[in-house]
């Protein structure tokens, strides 16, 4: 029993040399900054701003004050839900021929292909969709080149706008996460189903969704959270319906220096969005 | 034996240090104010550095908000700091700023009487702001969309214009701008609710909110827009330097006019250098080099104005008596009428989506 205690204690001390930088780096830029930011949304005033300061929950108050927040907090939260489920109708079926079909040279460069925007800064992928999805862009001109008819495709400073920029931002996640998980699959199992009579269809329900479970869920996770925070791709593509918690929160920020309400407004959206993922866990759980 | 040394050697450095702090920054003018708008204009800055001999330091602030903290978190930093009028008396009643002796200020004298005394500069007598320039937020039109120029401010809710307006993501603005289409004094507005019916009958007109002006002139170079609210620099800039079909309408129902003002921070340690700054700043060889080379609003110092070529739009537009009849001044707003605002204005937003 004291071996065992001091043994594991003597791994300890050997780790920890290993996972000191790590969470020195957490708390430095991570844990501390954070902290200062509930301060912040606990006072009346920025001590920065050289005004008397208190404290108070009116921050918090705010967003129960006024019906605005909350219709824009919901309507955040659709949006993520949206660009995730876009993100799993593109993205899964390209990891699926990524892993499975595709071999070799060919398999590289679809990959290079898929997980190009990341190499690309956020803003010039969204001021290029801008250029394309305009009335006269890219996108108009070349499909009323091609169409015998005329059309007129006015897609920016739209809801669909801001979707098509954040899916595009956002589905190379859920294709690495997928893939990495279908490519675990062993393919003797996919076979042993065909071979025992299943359908391509009964095969894909039954084997390989179950089995990447992880990799949707997962994608589906890194993806939700940031898009319900997200305030570029709607303020740039969005237009007038481009009013989303998120630019909100920024306005807070940016616009008018009010940082605890806008800190205040982050950790509301904090807390619901971890309360969606604790109470979405258990299920997902079951099916990964 | 050792702590003495220890403690000698950090006097030594720190006296060191200090000694070098003030002699450098005994020759150097720390400026605050927006980028890209006049005092960090490198051929200026090199100008003045030649012919003073001090050095330009510029920092910038994205709102006046943030300038205000600048100044209140770093006493002593900067000389020279750009104040909206409308921001003077608050930064004045905190003793951020202190008064400026205009007699060092040879070129004061030709600022245009109006601006130079304004109410919103001067308290008990005493100078805190010396007026620099001043400009509109009016309307700007899409010449390839009109006929001719329209003269009233209804024609942003004309229908013909549906998802063809913009106007600028910013409260204050909007419900100023609503003040002036409700017949209405921008500074003292009666009828909120008047305001607020007129702004949601403009929001479905709207195609999306601008916020700077390479927004503004990107969607008129793809012809994307016909009208919104746009500012008179900047309208100029369009047409002169991008060469836009771009041109400024002051409607018949007024416009709204600011003006921007430099100031001297308390606790200043290049006060004489602040001066010679200001005082170059308002100098009609720089403005008109500013308004040639980039484009800029209208200078508050008349004989700055009047060495622009006579069909200059700073000049005959802008100096027009029957636009000065129509304009109406930004005056200081209060933190609680600014909440007020931004409620408003995000609850618009909010409803059109």
């Amino acid at each position: 029993m004291a071996e065992g205690a001091a043994a594991s204690r003597g791994g300890l001390g050997k780790a920890l040399p290993l996972l000191a930088p790590a969470y020195l780096w957490l708390t430095v830029a991570i844990f501390l900054p954070l902290s200062a930011m509930v301060f912040f949304s606990f006072m009346t005033d920025l001590p920065l701003t050289g005004k008397p300061w208190a404290f108070t929950l009116g921050n918090y108050a705010a967003f129960f004050s006024q019906s605005l927040y909350l219709t824009l907090l919901l309507a955040s939260l659709r949006l993520g839900l949206e660009v995730t489920l876009w993100c799993v109708v593109i993205g899964y079926p390209a990891a699926y021929v990524l892993a499975k079909v595709l071999k070799g040279r060919s398999r590289e460069a679809i990959f290079l292909l898929v997980i190009l925007p990341f190499w690309s800064n956020g803003l010039v992928r969204i001021f290029s969709w801008a250029m394309v999805l305009r009335e006269g862009g890219i996108l108009d001109a070349a499909l009323n080149a091609v169409l015998p008819f005329k059309i007129n495709i006015d897609l920016m400073y739209s809801y669909p706008a801001v979707i098509i920029g954040l899916v595009h931002s956002y589905v190379p996640y859920m294709v690495l996460t997928c893939y990495l998980t279908l490519q675990a699959i062993d393919d003797s199992l996919i076979e042993a189903g065909r071979s025992l009579g299943a359908s391509r269809l009964q095969v894909l329900k039954r084997v390989i969704i179950p089995l990447s479970m992880p990799g949707l869920v997962a994608g589906a996770a890194l993806i939700f959270v940031p898009v319900v925070g997200s305030f570029m791709e709607p303020r740039i593509l969005g237009g007038r319906t481009g009013t989303f918690y998120g630019t909100v929160i920024e306005d807070q920020f940016v616009a008018v220096f009010n940082w605890p309400l806008g800190a205040a407004l982050s950790f509301i959206l904090l807390a619901v969005v971890l309360v969606i993922l604790a109470v979405a866990s258990p299920v997902l759980r079951r099916a990964a | 034996m050792r702590m003495p040394r220890l403690t000698a050697l950090l006097t030594a450095t720190a006296v060191f240090t200090t000694a070098l702090t003030l002699a450098a920054s005994a020759a150097e003018v720390h400026v605050l104010n927006w980028k890209g708008y006049g005092a960090d204009e490198p051929w200026a800055i090199a100008a003045f550095e030649k012919a003073t001999g001090n050095k330009v330091v510029n920092d910038f602030f994205n709102s006046e908000q943030e300038m205000l903290t600048k100044l209140r978190t770093n006493p002593g930093l900067y000389d020279v700091v750009m104040i909206n009028a409308a921001f003077n008396d608050q930064a004045m009643s905190e003793k951020l700023i202190q008064p400026i002796d205009t007699s060092k200020l040879p070129n004061y004298a030709d600022i245009s009487k109006d601006k130079a005394g304004s109410p919103m500069l001067d308290h008990d007598g005493k100078v805190y702001g010396v007026p620099w320039v001043w400009g509109l937020t009016a309307l700007a039109i899409n010449e390839k969309s009109f006929d001719k120029p329209p003269t009233s401010i209804a024609e942003m809710w004309d229908p013909a214009h549906k998802g063809r307006v913009v106007i600028r993501d910013d409260a204050v603005e909007a419900v100023q701008f609503g003040a002036i289409a409700t017949g209405q004094n921008i500074n003292d507005i009666k009828d909120m609710d008047a305001v607020k019916t007129k702004l949601t009958s403009l929001m479905p007109q709207i195609k999306t909110f601008w916020s700077s002006e390479n927004d503004w002139n990107q969607m008129v170079a793809s012809n994307q827009i016909d009208i919104g609210t746009y500012w008179s620099g900047s309208a100029d800039r369009a047409k002169t330097h991008f060469k836009l079909p771009v041109s400024l309408v002051i409607p018949q129902e007024g416009a709204v006019a600011w003006l921007d003002a430099f100031s001297i921070p308390v606790g200043s340690k290049n006060v004489a250098g602040a001066e010679a700054f200001i005082n170059y700043m308002i100098d009609p060889k720089f403005y008109v080099e500013w308004v040639t080379k980039v484009g800029a609003p209208v200078s508050a110092n008349t004989k700055a104005v009047e060495a622009l070529p006579e069909d200059a739009f700073n000049r005959k537009v802008m100096g027009d008596p029957d636009v000065a009849k129509r304009i109406q001044f930004q005056a200081p707003i209060t933190d609680a009428q600014r909440e007020a605002y931004l409620a408003l204005w995000q609850q618009l937003k909010v409803d059109v989506k």
